[in-house]
């Protein structure tokens, strides 16, 4: 125990239930007013998950606009030295802390709270605050030998283990990075078991999967499915496999088989979540309390998982326990400035309630949600007749309409041919579902105020929204086809093609529609790409490269008859299926629509023939530009934007692409021109492809990486190196790295030598003239396309042979290969 | 928001053009017009007085042939800062190489017209000879650059330098582990492919491929020889062993064929480089003698 002295019959003000950044934060604040408190911990030290950092990790202090109003001192900092500012924070303040003090059961209500704790002795207070994060307790092994001292259920720092032979038990990510961790250092020659129950690793992340395959069949780790640790000795194991029990030397065990979510004990509490998803918070007012009036939950648990905001609701809580009511949260003055540009002088919360109530998809927030929405979002006000978006301009955020209407341009030749979008609704979803840039220049009919919400947090309010999912949707799907087909449709006109048109996902490489076949319907690209091919004499043509937003399977309704060719997904793909014959009475009706059609499909089958008649005459030319296209898909470019490639008829090998990379990126290189593969003689190095849908940003904490506005995928200074982006990118083209020492100018490595010369300095260099004292943490690397460079990209304009080029899919998957087959 | 004009440079796989065709022979054309007129003028200065070319150089037609020839010169040198200073801006490295190609060549008739024939044992001539051995080393790496980059794809088809390395590196622990139930006289042998493997030489050896007394061409003779004695329980042993030499022989093959064709990409500049600086330092001394002692 530290601090003041404590009686269990003594009834506290506040009992703070969890030590991290976030009770932490509450026990400072309570201990600086004077009120009577205890900060509860079920481990036996604070701040378990920050204690549980690997060691010497640097921690960041995002995001970067929010000040931090905390009694609890918080910088960018190493793990330890964190870890000691804030053990001594607890002795300058004197907070009342009970470490393994882990409560079993609450009971009670405001003013009255009964803590059970394990140990059996109870803690009454006043109020309650709920800070224990997501992490929650570990499920232990129960087999004979599970308490052995070398049976563990957490790794805090893989690099302290060398030549042991360890097993670790459970196949879900956290087991995976742990065994992945142990072996990434060849040096450290451990030899890593993974012992998993069921046949496959359905649970873990793909990308992390892929990474474990290409480790066993490297030979670093073993894997032994359908199996189940029975005994635990020092230095044995014993596992139960379908071939039967075996023993096996073990010098470790390193269990991570999940954690009991903390849900079922706070719903135990009476507090009640917004919705049945896992992903799901407690309901909370706006001071953070929840259903149970006195009980707060602040932190991870409450959906906050940055350490300034969980040291700031720390704060928070208490001063709204403590009586005022009248407090701002700390990010009030963000949202001053992001409102103060809007006509109409409302306050923040106004505002917020505003946005919240006139538009559809933000209906389902709660007043928390809203605030913490809309602090990654942008609000415009829009004069009548101002463009909000040009066509094909690069953006993927979600555009929610609060007051006004807009002007949607679906003719490119004809601005003047619109269709309207009135108050509530959504626009610019076309850019968030497929990636691709914008379709169509929309302007403000009226004087207009809009919120503009940035992908990520567009995705995420439709992963944990469902009703926002829907209507996203539901309009997402009727704008892409009146989009797609254009000829001055109007939403009434395709209501009978939507009434039962379904949304389909399709797997890389499936078919949708095969050649020769009976079909009528017709297909829509949502996201994602097809490839379409064709038999002639004997071998699979590769025709035409279809992109996200096109549609297909038109030629069979319109002439009648079979298929002509297939259609399969180049990358995984979500289609929208239409209904054959209801569009074709939408083509009786609508003749522009039915000319446009028959324009399409006669350009379509202009590039058909051409490719037979070649064909014929050139067989070899026409299968090796098959080959190549097929290996360009093969290599991720089907879903790529813009990626680097390298003509190697051309290729000296000379690495000034390389060179001129780390030059002009601080001294990194973000490309591997060696690596990767080769076909032809085309070669696609490691390096990104700017994909539609980026790998990289899936799970990205600080939220970091961004879609450029010339399309470049971006990781910002936010980034606070996880490397979760490293482990789903499937091309391995991010490396982790800090950037190294600067070098000596060009003229003096010229005229005397000095420094390591053009490129990327080495680890000697690197090593040798690093700054002492100066933490160069390790951050996410990876293309940036030379963004914001005058000149563009570099290794383009550092290629002496003219082999390195840059290219979308659209321009080269293409009859423009045929003309490189003939060379 | 940017529009679609404000993206980068993009090329059409197809229609990308080489450094020797950049912008439509746009170097090459310039390079002809500026010969073409300068053997105009020269004939049209020279042809009244019938080719008597006594000190052509100090003539005004020599003079503007000689200034227009220094500074293409030091132009040309500047493609060494080029090519290593990153700087920001619209330029390319390969157009850039593509004016070195031809005005470089371009040297070769507006030079010549320069010296108006005169040459003796002098620095004058010393530094036009330099200039001669610069270019022809120029256009072997001219050829160089346009017909191996297919050998050295073909090479090493999808595997890089240091992994076949380490492939090498791997067979090498593997062929050591192997080799421990030998005999003292068979381990000998092995031993001569673990320390005595020459993987891909000096100059010589990376210009011919001859490889003369690599110690694992060594180490599989001598255990082909020792394998007609061996018992058969070694027998089977030296088997595993020659077949895991075999694999690393051609593994040096192929990472040596690689490096042949990197070396033969870079070693004209052994030549171009240093003569550039010899005639650099010669053509300073042409000038400040000809102003000097002239």
């Amino acid at each position: 125990m530290v601090g003041g002295a404590f009686r269990v019959t003594d009834k506290v003000q506040i009992a703070i239930l969890g030590s991290g950044p976030a009770g932490l934060s509450a026990a400072a604040h309570a201990a600086k007013l004077g009120i009577s408190h205890v900060l509860l911990e079920k481990t036996d030290h604070v701040s378990d998950t920050i204690f549980r950092y690997q060691r010497g990790k640097y921690i960041m202090a995002t995001p970067n606009q929010l000040v931090l109003r905390s009694d609890c001192p918080f910088v960018a900092s190493k793990r330890e030295a964190l870890l000691s500012t804030w053990n001594d924070l607890i002795k300058s303040l004197k907070i009342n802390v009970r470490l393994r003090a882990e409560a079993s059961k609450i009971s009670g209500s405001k003013g009255d709270f009964v803590v059970s704790l394990a140990n059996g002795e109870t803690v009454l207070a006043e109020h309650l605050i709920l800070a224990i994060g997501t992490q929650s307790n570990p499920n232990l092994l129960r087999c004979p030998g599970a308490n052995l001292p070398h049976v563990q259920y957490q790794l805090d720092d893989p690099g302290a283990y060398i030549d042991e032979r360890i097993f670790v038990i459970g196949a879900g990510d956290a087991g995976i990075e742990n065994a992945l961790g142990l072996v990434e250092d060849p040096g450290q020659n451990n030899f890593v078991t993974m012992v998993n129950r069921s046949e496959d690793f359905a649970r873990a992340k793909e990308a992390n999967v892929r990474v474990l395959m290409q480790a066993n069949e490297a030979g670093r780790i073993a894997i032994l499915v359908n199996a189940s640790p029975t005994l635990i000795e020092p230095g044995w194991i014993t596992v139960e496999t379908s071939e039967g029990s075996q023993r096996f030397q073990c010098d470790r065990v390193i269990a991570r088989l999940g954690s009991l979510p903390p849900r079922k004990f706070v719903e135990s509490i009476g507090v009640r979540f917004t919705n049945d998803s896992p992903t799901a918070y407690p309901q909370l007012s706006s001071s953070f309390e929840t259903s149970v009036p006195g009980l707060y939950v602040i932190g991870a648990l409450a959906g906050y998982p940055l350490i300034k905001h969980c040291s700031n609701q720390g704060y928070d809580a208490v001063e709204y326990i403590h009586g005022n009511l009248t407090l701002k949260p700390a990010d009030e003055p963000i949202l001053e400035r992001k409102f103060s540009a809007l006509p109409g002088r409302r306050t923040v919360a106004e505002w917020l309630d505003y946005f919240r109530s006139n538009v559809e998809i933000l209906n389902g927030l709660s007043p928390l949600q809203m605030r913490e929405f809309m602090i990654d979002c942008e609000v415009h006000a829009y004069r009548a007749g101002a463009t909000i978006f040009k066509r094909n301009a690069i953006g993927s955020s979600l555009f929610g309409l609060a007051g006004g209407s807009v002007l949607v341009e679906t003719d490119p030749k004809k601005p003047s041919v619109t269709v309207g979008i009135g108050e509530g609704s959504i626009f610019g979803e076309v850019g968030l579902i497929s990636g691709r840039r914008r379709g169509s220049t929309v302007r403000a009919a009226t004087d207009c105020i809009v919120v503009e919400v940035e992908r990520m947090s567009a995705l995420k309010l439709m992963a944990t929204v469902p009703e926002a999912r829907n209507t996203i949707n539901r309009i997402n799907i009727e704008r892409q086809i009146l989009q797609i087909f254009g000829s001055g449709l109007s939403a009434n006109d395709i209501a009978e093609v939507l009434t039962d048109a379904q949304l389909k996902e399709v797997k890389a490489g499936e078919a949708v529609i095969r050649e020769g076949e009976e079909g009528r319907d017709i297909y829509v690209v949502r996201y994602g790409s097809m490839i379409v091919e064709k038999e002639i004499a004997g071998k699979r043509v590769f025709l035409s490269y279809i992109p996200a937003g096109s549609y297909f399977g038109e030629m069979a309704l319109v002439d009648g008859g079979k298929r002509i060719a297939t259609v399969s997904a180049a990358i995984k793909s979500e289609i929208v299926r239409l209904n054959g014959d209801a569009f074709l009475r939408l083509l009786g009706r609508n003749d522009r629509l039915r000319l446009r059609l028959e324009a399409e499909m006669a350009s379509r089958r202009k590039v058909n023939r051409f490719i037979e008649q070649q064909k014929k005459k050139f067989g070899g030319v026409v299968d090796m530009y098959s080959a190549v296209a097929e290996f360009l898909v093969a290599q991720g470019i089907g879903e790529a934007t813009d990626v680097l490639l390298i003509d190697e008829l051309l290729c000296i090998g000379c690495d000034n692409c390389e060179r001129a990379c780390a030059d002009i990126h601080d001294g990194l290189s973000r490309l591997d021109r060696e690596a990767g593969k080769t076909y032809a003689h085309l070669h696609v190095p490691t390096s990104c492809r700017h994909c539609e849908h980026p790998y990289c940003m899936t799970d990205c904490p600080p939220n970091a990486i961004h879609r450029g506005e010339d399309g470049e995928v971006n990781i910002d200074e936010k980034c606070i190196g996880c490397g979760n982006c490293l482990r789903y990118c499937p091309y391995g083209v991010i490396r982790m790295d800090s950037v190294p020492p600067e070098k000596p100018s060009l003229l003096m490595w010229l005229l005397f030598g000095s420094g390591p010369g053009p490129g990327e300095p080495d680890k000697k260099w690197r090593m040798k003239h690093a700054r002492e004292g100066v933490d160069a943490p390790k951050v996410a690397v990876k293309c940036d396309m030379c963004a914001g460079k005058n000149g563009g990209p570099a290794c383009v304009r550092a290629c002496p042979t003219g082999a390195a080029l840059r290219v979308s899919p659209e321009s080269f998957l293409s009859v423009a290969l045929l003309e490189r087959g003939r060379e | 928001m940017a529009d679609r004009s404000s993206y980068g440079e993009r090329a059409d796989i197809a229609y990308h053009e080489t450094f020797l065709l950049h912008g439509r022979l746009r170097w090459m054309k310039v390079a002809i017009i500026l010969n073409v007129a300068a053997i105009a003028t020269f004939w049209w200065a020279n042809a009244p007085a019938g080719f008597r070319l006594q000190h052509s150089g100090g003539t005004p037609l020599g003079y503007t042939l000689g200034t227009i020839g220094a500074l293409i010169m030091v132009w040309l040198t500047m493609i060494g800062i080029r090519k290593r200073a990153m700087t920001s801006g619209h330029w390319s490295l390969k157009a850039w190489v593509s004016a070195h190609v031809y005005l470089g060549l371009s040297l070769i008739v507006l030079v010549t017209l320069h010296t108006g024939f005169n040459f003796g044992w002098n620095i004058h001539t010393l530094a036009y000879a330099l200039m001669w051995a610069v270019i022809v080393s120029g256009i072997v790496g001219v050829f160089g650059y346009v017909y191996l980059p297919v050998r050295l794809s073909d090479v090493r088809g999808d595997m890089t330098k240091r992994q076949m390395l380490e492939i090498i590196r791997s067979l090498d622990g593997r062929i050591s582990d192997a080799a421990q139930p030998l005999d003292r006289s068979q381990a000998a042998a092995v031993q001569l492919s673990l320390d005595k493997t020459i993987l891909v030489g000096g100059l010589f050896q990376r210009l011919t491929g001859l490889y003369f007394g690599c110690g694992n061409r060594r180490a599989i003779r001598r255990l082909r020889r020792m394998r007609r004695k061996a018992s058969d329980a070694q027998g089977a042993v030296l088997d595993r062993i020659a077949g895991m030499l075999a694999r690393k022989q051609e593994m040096l093959k192929k990472v040596r064929r690689y490096v042949r064709v990197r070396t033969y990409l870079e070693a004209w500049l052994y030549v171009h480089v240093p003569m550039t600086f010899a005639l650099l330092a010669a053509l300073t001394a042409h000038i400040v003698s000809v102003f000097f002692f002239l």
